[in-house]
């Protein structure tokens, strides 16, 4: 028994072929490219950029697009740009760290449902059942109203909305998973817990976690705009794309100061679409039916 | 069928109270002392009085029992009072909110489900055509801009610009009431409404369409010399409308979501823009009753969308 001396290409593993589907994928690389620039440019403004978000300028408020304020300014004048750069990073930075923290507890809730017996996993499906039949908006509401408003009570609650589709997601892997003779062996080996869920069931459920968390960055970009939209989530004077929206609720600022409003519209549905179509392309690469296709 | 549709009510019950513990839970979890709506700043009091109130409230008792008190009351139709007005029972308040959102919702619902299957039979029929792929942008587009982006473009554009509909409210103030008047409300914000879901309809339809149009009796139905159009509208269409169907009771609570932001941009007097101020002003009966009576309404509406997609598919397991 000789190795083969070249590994064929259907002998790589299960995430290099899908790195391999991906990369041929083109509406989901242009999405890769456009994020990837949008996120160079949110990082690095302050290196390039003459104004800071929160500079006011008496002499040039409502100031329209010009060679020195690109977007304009706003009401008191504030460069647009700067802050829908900076609004970026407070969007990205709430989306991320929400996405983080939903991936740790829908993984571990999951895992304790699809392990435990009947009636725990009863109970907390039926909860999760109740966390996905209500309109996701209210519960963002409730609890926005109970925990107030800044950048991490809005974390904490798009956190806490957003875990039970994942947690439903890994307990249906993992349930699957637990009757496999690799796992039932691990088991008859004396493996732990700890072992069984890290070793065997992280791995496994690396395609959907991987999924779920590109397009949940995503959603969360869109809850927190929700949120600050109705003045719930980040509180000016901090710049995010929502409180930037959040202006357009003055009918002035609608009618005549367009681009107030407009920058950070753009800004919000550009990123969403770019994530979003990394997001499908990731997990178009993950089935693995595509390749019979 | 019968044993199926009393598992399905007994799960919607459990999932009411459920939620009504939710939101007991949450009530009590709010800042602030829930007495102080009943004392009056500029008097002093003493503890003992304040205790006095507490106990006549039935607030020293342990949480369990508060929260069966609360049930029997909230159960009877009393939710409370309003803190922000003076007086006023939430559950009337909530309540006359209810027609303005249905109306804006079933008319946002209608414009949705009208186009969404017609653009997802067009996409399905003429599959990878310049029609198809417009719609699948168009849809793109749709899924991936929130409900208060589109709002705003659209109050922005039909109303600022164009000049073709008001700007907002629900009828023109000081006017006699007219039906042409709430329509000419109802179309922009309805309209708005119904993007996200008639877009997500289409991409059911037309996915389902196509998973039909390769099925054996369509071929059948053709080789029998049907007319394609009759393949499409009566063996085709009605077989790929089902999972649609599910998909329209299911995606309710996102409506409501986008409700409240077209309510929130078009001041549209219903539960939403209701349940925004009660959330500024931190009034929190009104808070919970709102969110009490969207939830049950959410939950009643899917448990009718499951009975009624057992009663039209046979396939469905009832046993």
């Amino acid at each position: 028994m000789s190795a083969p001396a070249a590994i064929p290409a259907s002998r790589r593993g299960p995430i290099a072929r899908a790195l391999g589907r991906f990369v041929t994928n083109r509406m989901a690389l242009l999405g890769l490219t456009v994020f990837i620039v949008i996120l160079m440019a949110i990082l690095s403004y302050p290196l390039w950029w003459a104004y800071t978000p929160n500079q006011i300028d008496l002499r040039a408020l409502n100031k329209g697009p010009s060679a020195s304020h690109w977007f304009g300014t706003d009401g008191v004048g504030r460069d647009v740009f700067a802050r829908l750069m900076q609004g970026g990073r407070i969007s990205l930075l709430v989306a991320v760290t929400s996405v983080a923290v939903s991936l740790v507890i829908g993984f571990l809730v999951g895992a304790v449902s699809s392990f435990s017996g009947r009636v725990v996993d009863g109970a907390i499906m039926r909860l999760v059942d109740l966390a996905m039949t209500l309109p996701p908006v209210i519960l963002l509401l409730v609890l926005a109203s109970i925990v107030g408003t800044g950048i991490v009570p809005t974390i904490a609650v798009i956190s806490l909305l957003s875990w039970p589709v994942l947690s439903r997601m890994v307990r249906a892997r993992l349930l699957e998973l637990r009757e496999r003779d690799f796992v039932v062996a691990a088991r008859g080996m004396g493996a732990g817990m700890g072992h069984l869920l890290f070793r065997h069931g992280l791995p496994n459920c690396i395609d959907i976690l991987v999924v779920y968390a590109t397009l949940q960055i995503a959603n969360a970009i869109l809850l927190e705009a929700g949120l600050s939209f109705l003045g719930l989530g980040i509180a000016p004077p901090e710049a995010s794309w929502g409180n930037m929206l959040n202006a357009a609720r003055s009918t002035s600022v609608l009618e005549q100061y367009v681009w107030q409003w407009m920058f950070p519209g753009g800004a919000l549905v550009t990123t969403v679409l770019a994530i979003n179509f990394v997001g499908d392309g990731l997990r178009d690469a993950f089935d693995p039916r595509s390749d019979l296709q | 069928m019968l044993p199926y549709i009393l598992r399905r009510l007994a799960t919607g019950l459990l999932m009411l109270v459920a939620l009504s513990m939710l939101v007991f839970v949450l009530l009590r979890l709010a800042p602030g002392d829930p007495i102080d709506a009943y004392v009056n700043p500029n008097v002093a009091m003493s503890q003992a009085e304040m205790d006095a109130i507490r106990a006549r409230l039935g607030l020293d008792q342990p949480l369990p029992i508060q929260y069966l008190a609360w049930l029997r009351a909230a159960a009877t139709g009393d939710l409370g009072y309003s803190i922000q007005r003076n007086g006023v029972r939430v559950l009337p308040l909530v309540l006359e909110r209810i027609g303005p959102t249905i109306l804006l919702m079933a008319a946002g619902l209608v414009i949705a489900i009208v186009i969404g299957i017609g653009a997802g039979i067009l996409s399905a029929v003429r599959r990878n055509s310049p029609t198809d792929i417009g719609f699948s942008v168009i849809a793109f587009f749709g899924i991936s801009s929130p409900a208060f982006l589109t709002a705003l473009l659209g109050l922005y554009l039909f109303s600022v610009v164009l000049r073709w509909a008001p700007s907002g409210g629900m009828l023109t103030p000081g006017a006699p009431f007219s039906i042409g008047d709430l329509l000419a409300h109802l179309v922009l914000p309805a309209c708005l409404l119904s993007i996200g879901h008639a877009a997500l309809i289409m991409r059911y339809m037309r996915a389902s369409l196509l998973e039909v149009l390769n099925q054996d009796y369509v071929r059948t139905a053709r080789a029998k010399g049907v007319k394609e159009f009759w393949v499409i509208m009566k063996h085709a269409v009605r077989n790929a409308l089902l999972p649609v169907v599910t998909l329209i009771g299911s995606t309710i609570g996102i409506a409501v979501g986008g409700a409240i932001f077209i309510e929130s941009v078009f001041n549209w007097p219903g539960m939403g823009l209701l349940l925004i101020n009660a959330v500024d002003t931190r009034d929190y009966p009104v808070i919970m009753g709102a969110t009490l009576i969207i939830g049950a309404c959410v939950i009643v509406v899917n448990l009718l969308t499951d009975i009624a997609y057992a009663a039209v598919d046979p396939r469905i397991q009832v046993a």
